[in-house]
Formats: C-alpha cells, structure tokens, sequence
C-alpha cells in the first residue's frame, strides 16, 4: 500500500542534548509510519506571515518504537532551521514534518552483512538507527563502526555506543581528528586507506558498507573500499557538507 | 497543505535569497557551494574507453567517442539549479553538448516518448522527450570553465536544470529512447517520476 507523504503536525515529546552543538529530539507522530534505519524526515517551518524553510534530518531511532521518532540536529551556526531547533523549540511545541523518505540508504536486519558503517560527526546519526535497529531485532549480523569525530566531546551517544558494542558481534572504531585526551588508545587522524583496511579487513570484502558523512570523508572512504575490493554495489554513501544549514 | 500552522517563535532568514527569491523553488533555499550526493562510489573511467551512445528506438544507434565528443557543437549555458535536498544554486556556468544536438545523429521512431540515461556506476533515471528537448537538456563536460570534476559527475554528466537535480545524471555513457515513460534509480525508490521543482514534485505522489 502506498499513500503519498503528508505533511504531519508532529508534538516535541522530549529534547536531549547529545554534544555542544548536537540535540536529539523525539517528536510523537499522529501518522506514524515504520521507517527503515537510514532514513530520515523532512521538516518545515512556517512563519506567521507563511514563509516557510525545510531541511532534512535523519531519523536516529529504531522502527521498532511505534508512534515516535528520534532526530539528532547539529546545530549549524548560520543556518537557518537547526538553530530553531536547538534555540526555540521546547517540548510540546508542535512540528510539521513529512517522511520516513529515502530508499537506497537503508539497512533492515534482513539486509545482512557483513554490516562496515562509517561515520564523520553527525553523519553518524542514519548508522546509529541502523545499529539500534540491529540490537532491537536480535541481529547477529557482524557489524563495526569507524567513527570520526574531532574530539572525545564531539563524539555523539558514546556511552549508548559502548554499550551496544559489549554485546555480541557490534565492534566501533573511534578515531579524534582534533585532539585526543590522555592516554587515548584510539586512532587520531582522518579516515584514511590503511585505518579502513584495519577496521574492514575482519568483515572480509563481501560486506556491505553504509558511509555518512561530509563529502571528502565519503569520497576517500568510498573510492578506498572500493579499493580494498569491496563491490561498488555494495558500498553506499550518503553526505553532507558545510551546506544543509 | 497547511493551512494556519504557525511554527512558534520562527521567523527564518530571508535575506538569504538577497533579491532573488522569485528564482528560489518553494521549500528550497539558497547555496553558494556546490554540494556533492550521491549514492555511491565515484566511478573513474578512463577517457580513452569513455564513449557515449545513443540507442533504443533509434533507427540505427550511434556512438562518440570521448574524442569524437569533443568535435561536436559546443554550447555554454548558465543556469539555475535545485537538489531535492533542498538546495538551489542560481548561475551555474556549464558548457557542453544539447541533447538536441546529440539527436541530430540519430533518427527517433515515432514510438519514442522517453529516455532512460544510463551511467558510470550503474544510476539511471528517466526523462520525457518533452523535458529533453529544445533546449531544456545537454550533455556538461566543463563547469565554471574548469573540465567537471569526478564527485560533481566528471568526465560528463546530464543537465536538466529545470528538473530536480537527481536528473542530471552523473556519469552519463548513454540515452536509451523507449516509448514509455518508466522509473530510474531514484524514481523507483520514493522519488517522484518527473520531478519538477517549482510544482514541489520532491517523492512519489507529489
């Protein structure tokens, strides 16, 4: 069955912050629908004289939390949506969104793996929906995450992540472009060809490679999986850059 | 639609369309960069097996190599851009080939109402005729006088600007004539058939 997608008036139900410049909140959705982890929600805003500006987000939560969604939103300095969302919106504010949307990015539990996620800072958001989905359908399809973040600070849900990666085969990589605290036994530069032969060499070539991120981390990542013999059908990217404010 | 539903306490920033805002799709706003998407790897294809083929109902196929390409009648175009991400970008500077030029190659049979372009990479997407030709469509090799670069769909990509960017197929290696109008990459996965920006044609039943 297919129905077109709507524009919905959503009601804020929480609002956590996840970093300095990074909020996860969890919108209750009249028409809620399941979507599939990588995908995300469209979001506009109106205001009293009826200009509107809309943005994309991600959705963070699994499907299998019926009625609500989770949307981790960095804040962009000079944007124009994210620092309503961080600044103004408070819980029980209302929202007009519209989705699940996307279809190529996506990764169910029936997918299989081996699962390679590859994440730089809020890029990470998509992968997590999809590790939260692997736990909540019982998933042992082996999966490791290489995150990039610029610092111990940036990194988003890092104790979930810890979590998570105790239980059977979920294995996250974390490497701090920026500095790194004290006795950091992680990797401390940008996402390059041997870090990812590292990290992806246990998964063997056969896996199938989600990478968000901004555009030159996706590029070196893509080309470079491609590279170490990944099939290019199977290495699937999804950006953001310094736009999407 | 909404009708009245005010989002609380939101203004927005409209200087951003400094002035230009009658050029700017609804729910699109404003770049000054160019961003990248795609769904996967960027292909490399070596120029010296780069061709570009035109096929399907054709009375007889034709194809270019990248230095036959290069031959054929050149055009500069600036143009308005929209990504189905949201973005606009106003006076893009391309130079390439029109697809009308391409078809003065080929002889179409009747039966011809859409095109399906194929790609570096394996991405389609379709195109009515009446959105391909007479101006509205061409094949860029160079933007902003520089050879287009791979992550921006170099050797050559399609531009439609007046379509969603999704469009613009990167990669382009081919035209495929068909008589009926069928789905492309993105249009079989929740986008819409066509596209337009200024009727909002962002997903399916748009």
């Amino acid at each position: 069955m297919r129905r077109p997608l709507e524009w919905q008036i959503a009601t804020v139900k929480a609002i956590a912050q996840e970093t300095a410049q990074v909020k996860t909140i969890t919108l209750v959705l009249p028409g809620w629908t399941a979507h599939r982890a990588g995908q995300h929600y469209d979001v506009r805003l109106t205001a009293a004289d009826g200009y509107q500006a809309q943005r994309s987000y991600s959705i963070a939560s699994p499907p299998e939390r019926p009625g609500e969604v989770d949307l981790t939103v960095e804040r962009i300095p000079d944007g124009e949506v994210s620092p309503y969302l961080h600044d103004v919106l408070v819980v029980g504010d209302a929202v007009e969104v519209r989705g699940p949307v996307g279809g190529y990015f996506v990764w169910e539990a029936s997918s299989g793996g081996p699962l390679l996620l590859v994440a730089g800072g809020s890029g990470v958001v998509p992968l997590m929906a999809m590790l939260r989905h692997r736990a909540a359908a019982g998933a042992k399809v082996p999966a490791r995450l290489l995150y990039s973040s610029r610092t111990l600070e940036d990194v988003i849900y890092r104790q979930e992540l810890e979590a998570l990666a105790s239980r059977d085969g979920l294995e996250v990589f974390h490497t701090l472009t920026r500095g790194q605290p004290k006795g950091w036994t992680g990797y401390a530069r940008r996402i390059d060809q041997p870090m990812l032969a590292e990290v992806s060499g246990p998964l063997g070539t056969a896996a199938l490679a989600f990478i968000c991120g901004p555009t030159a981390l996706v590029e070196t990542t893509a080309s470079a999986l491609v590279q170490l013999g990944l099939a290019q059908e199977r290495v699937r990217t999804e950006r953001f850059g310094p736009t999407g404010t | 639609m909404s009708q009245k539903f005010v989002s609380r306490g939101f203004t927005g920033k409209r200087e951003r369309a400094g002035g230009q805002g009658a050029r700017v799709p609804p729910g699109q706003h404003l770049v000054s960069d160019f961003p990248v998407l795609s769904a996967g790897p960027t292909p490399r294809t070596d120029l010296a097996r780069w061709t570009f083929t035109i096929d399907g109902l054709v009375t007889a196929p034709v194809s270019w190599s990248w230095a036959d390409f290069q031959h054929l009648p050149v055009q500069d175009f600036v143009k308005d851009i929209s990504c189905v991400t949201k973005w606009t970008k106003l006076d893009t500077r391309w130079r390439g080939v029109s697809v009308d030029t391409l078809f003065e190659h080929v002889e179409l049979d009747p039966r011809a109402v859409a095109l399906i372009a194929s790609c570096d990479g394996g991405y389609t997407t379709n195109l009515l005729l009446s959105d391909a030709l007479n101006g509205q469509a061409f094949v860029a090799y160079e933007y902003d006088g520089k050879p287009l670069a791979p992550e921006h769909g170099g050797p050559a990509r399609l531009v439609v600007p007046h379509l969603y960017f999704w469009k613009s197929a990167k990669w382009v290696r081919g035209l495929r004539l068909v008589n009926k109008d069928a789905p492309g990459f993105w249009e079989s996965l929740g986008y819409h058939i066509r596209g337009d920006p200024w009727k909002e044609q962002r997903y399916t039943d748009d």
